[in-house]
């Protein structure tokens, strides 16, 4: 009997719904007298009236229970996105409810049930993708629509009574100030990297003596801590701002935008110099002694066989710095170049848990987009070698 | 006709190949054959110019290379290599049509022109043009390697050591498509092996190399029967030697008028399978027949003696 109970459960849908169960007995939201204090735990059943709550608990547990079956992968995501659903809808319900007659300054936040709930249902929604490994178009599909209903259920308004949003209503103009910033930061010097990395890639990978110096200069800037960086960019570029003429026109100050950029960009070569040469040496020697043999040129055998050949190994190069610098753009929040960060660091000065939060979640699902995005054209870019693959 | 002149190739310091001459006649196989390291490949990389000879020179048809544009030459000599080198991300087509696109051919001229390679080495066109090289087996993926050197009608294809990568028996099949597609096309040859029975199954002419040298050069029953040095004679094996030698010779050469008793044998056949059917059937002669019909006899007195090597062969 134990045996054909595990064939049939799967031990991850076992755990998650164990888990998940637990962390329905933990705050789910905390209500606080102000934006600062630190608030009281609310169970998830006193969140609101038994109309509200009961549906949303059901939905909870009938996701996580539609997680057990091993051999449905479908059903179990289905249970992760209505077990996600109900978590949205009890926030909905709940926030508004709490804040009745709690006083003009009070705040609903986020609680740790509420988080460790999303954790394990985002965890099972992970697991039965995986299983279900969806092709690069509807991988594509999926990512559209979950972040087309998110927008949807953000701009409802449905949400407005939970602390973050509070504190995005309260700067709302700063807020696409910093998500522009922020992403004119990543992508910005994801561009620039690439336009010299890349370039500077095919010299090293021609030239053995360039690679030799180039490399290591690379890995040890990498090696550099972010917050140093940052740091020494400042008494740099404003030395450069007030030596050279005309520097400080062009915008060349010490802190600000250009030197969180220029940050960015240092840390950026090597990941796309390296995955750049990695690339090109990607190719099989016969195949290249076949091409050369053959007449090829050497423009002709970068462009036909090495960069189709090598094209998925760089392109996972840019994944990792896009990655890499959406979430290092933050500290540039602290030499005043701007970004998602220039809330977290306000946010830990005020003591302000829900301003580092709104900070800190768009920089998450913006690391998480990316990083989807990217590995969808990593396996696009995988040049055919069988008709069907 | 393509004439290496007096070649010389030293890498630091020391000769991969040193002062070889030879011609190569238009319409044959030549096999460079010799131990690893010998120079083989250098010498025959010299001829596209994927080395530069550090001296000498080698005309095609009376034109020295070293005067042509690299890759115009290259494109101009086929060039095929062990474990074929084909573009893993692109079609059966599209690798063979590889050169015929460098060179500017024109689409309809491609499309005719691969799949009369595809034909000419029995792998249905329909089939095969929009394979990738991946879903091809190891015999399937050399032949596509050899039609893609073929395939601008080359001056001289360049081999080296095509068939290295093949289990012996394909490796016999695939020798045997390449001697019937070079008598059908009349190409020009110079092949690369470290196996002395290859040589000599495909070659007209066999050139032995040995530390860089060219230490003989001529036909494989000249190898076989006269071997200019010690290094020559190991290489064609002192026990095997007779059956090599049988091995080149057909039948037809020795025919007798007469009959004999038991199953006939085609005139075609080698001296080597007749002396097999003999011992094995115990027989002292075999009739022989062409196309069907009995045409004489040979026997075993005959095969032995010219196995033991004394006779020039006709
Ligand atoms: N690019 C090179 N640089 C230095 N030495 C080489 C190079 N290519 C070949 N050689 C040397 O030349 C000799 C002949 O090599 P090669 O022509 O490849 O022999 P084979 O094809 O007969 O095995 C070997 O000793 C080899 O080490
Ligand atoms: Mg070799």
């Amino acid at each position: 009997m134990p045996n054909r109970i595990k064939s049939v459960v799967s031990g991850p849908g076992l755990l998650f719904a164990s888990l998940g169960l637990v962390a329905l007995f933990a705050p789910f939201l905390t209500l606080a007298a102000n934006r600062i204090v630190a608030g009281e735990g609310v169970r998830v059943w006193d969140v609101a009236g038994p109309e509200a709550i009961i549906p949303g608990m059901v939905g909870v547990v009938i996701g996580l229970a539609l997680g057990l079956p091993s051999a449905w992968q479908s059903v179990r995501f289905t249970g992760s996105l209505v077990g996600i659903a109900a978590l949205v809808w009890l926030l909905m319900q709940g926030s508004t409810s709490l804040l009745e007659g709690a006083g003009t300054y009070a705040r609903v936040s986020l609680g740790s049930g509420f988080w460790c709930l999303l954790a394990i249902l985002l965890l099972l929604a992970a697991d039965a993708l995986s299983s279900l490994s969806p092709g690069p178009k509807m991988r594509s599909a999926l990512l559209a629509v979950a972040i087309i209903v998110s927008a949807l259920v953000l701009w409802s308004g449905a949400l407005t009574d939970l602390s973050i949003f509070r504190e995005y209503a309260n700067r709302q103009d700063a807020f696409f100030n910093a998500a522009w910033r922020h992403l004119g930061l990543a992508f910005g010097s994801l561009v620039v990297a690439a336009a010299i990395g890349f370039p500077l890639g095919v010299y090293c990978h021609r030239n053995q003596g360039l690679r030799g110096a180039v490399l290591p200069v690379l890995s040890f800037l990498q090696t550099i801590p972010s917050l140093a960086m940052f740091g020494i960019m400042i008494p740099l570029l404003a030395w450069v701002g007030s030596t050279i003429p005309g520097a400080r026109e062009l915008g060349v100050v010490g802190i600000g935008f250009l030197p969180a950029f220029l940050a960015l960009v240092i840390y950026s070569l090597l990941p796309v110099v390296a995955n750049t040469v990695a690339g090109l040496e990607a190719t099989p020697i016969l195949t290249l002694d076949a091409a050369r043999g053959m007449g090829m040129t050497r423009h002709q055998r970068l462009k036909q066989i090495q960069l189709p050949l090598g094209l998925p190994v760089m392109l996972a190069g840019l994944r990792i710095v896009l990655v890499q610098n959406i979430g290092l753009a933050v500290i540039a929040g602290l030499i005043g170049g701007g970004g998602f960060g220039t809330f977290v660091f306000q946010g830990l000065n005020q003591t302000a848990t829900d301003l580092i939060l709104l900070g800190a979640l768009p920089t998450v699902i913006l690391a998480l987009i990316s990083a989807i995005t990217m590995d969808i054209l990593v396996e696009l870019a995988r040049p055919n070698q069988m008709r069907h693959g | 006709m393509i004439e290496i002149d007096n070649i010389t190739k030293i890498y630091d310091g020391r000769a991969a190949v040193e002062a070889v001459s030879m011609t190569i006649e238009s319409a044959t196989i030549t096999a460079i054959v010799g131990t690893s390291g010998s120079g083989k490949s250098t010498l025959l990389r010299m001829i596209n110019r994927l080395v530069e000879p550090t001296t000498g020179q080698v005309r095609i048809n009376g034109e020295p290379t070293a005067g042509l544009p690299k890759n115009a030459l290259r494109r101009r000599i086929g060039y095929a290599i062990q474990g074929h080198g084909l573009f893993p991300h692109h079609t059966v087509a599209k690798n063979i049509s590889a050169v015929p696109r460098l060179l500017g051919w024109h689409k309809d001229k491609i499309h005719a022109r691969v799949n009369e390679l595809l034909e000419l080495f029995s792998m249905p066109p329909d089939e095969f043009r929009d394979r990738y090289p991946a879903e091809l087996s190891g015999g399937q993926q050399q032949r596509v390697g050899v039609a893609r050197a073929l395939a601008s009608r080359p001056d001289l294809l360049l081999m080296d050591e095509p068939f290295g990568a093949l289990d012996p028996i394909i490796r016999t099949r695939a020798q045997a498509d390449l001697h019937r597609i070079q008598r059908t096309l009349g190409s020009t040859i110079l092949l690369v092996t470290h196996d002395m029975e290859e040589a000599i199954q495909l070659g007209d002419q066999v050139a032995v190399m040995d530390q860089g040298q060219l230490v003989q050069h001529g036909t494989p029953a000249e190898i076989i029967t006269n071997p200019a040095t010690e290094f020559v004679a190991e290489m064609v094996g002192g026990v095997d030697r007779p059956l090599r030698l049988l091995s080149l010779l057909s039948v037809s050469q020795i025919l007798e008028n007469g009959t004999a008793e038991g199953d006939p044998l085609d005139e075609k056949s080698s001296l080597r399978e007749a002396l097999s059917v003999c011992l094995w059937s115990g027989r002292s002669a075999l009739p022989v027949e062409r196309n069907g019909s009995p045409i004489g006899r040979v026997t075993l007195e005959a095969i032995r003696s010219r196995a033991e090597g004394t006779h020039e062969p006709g």
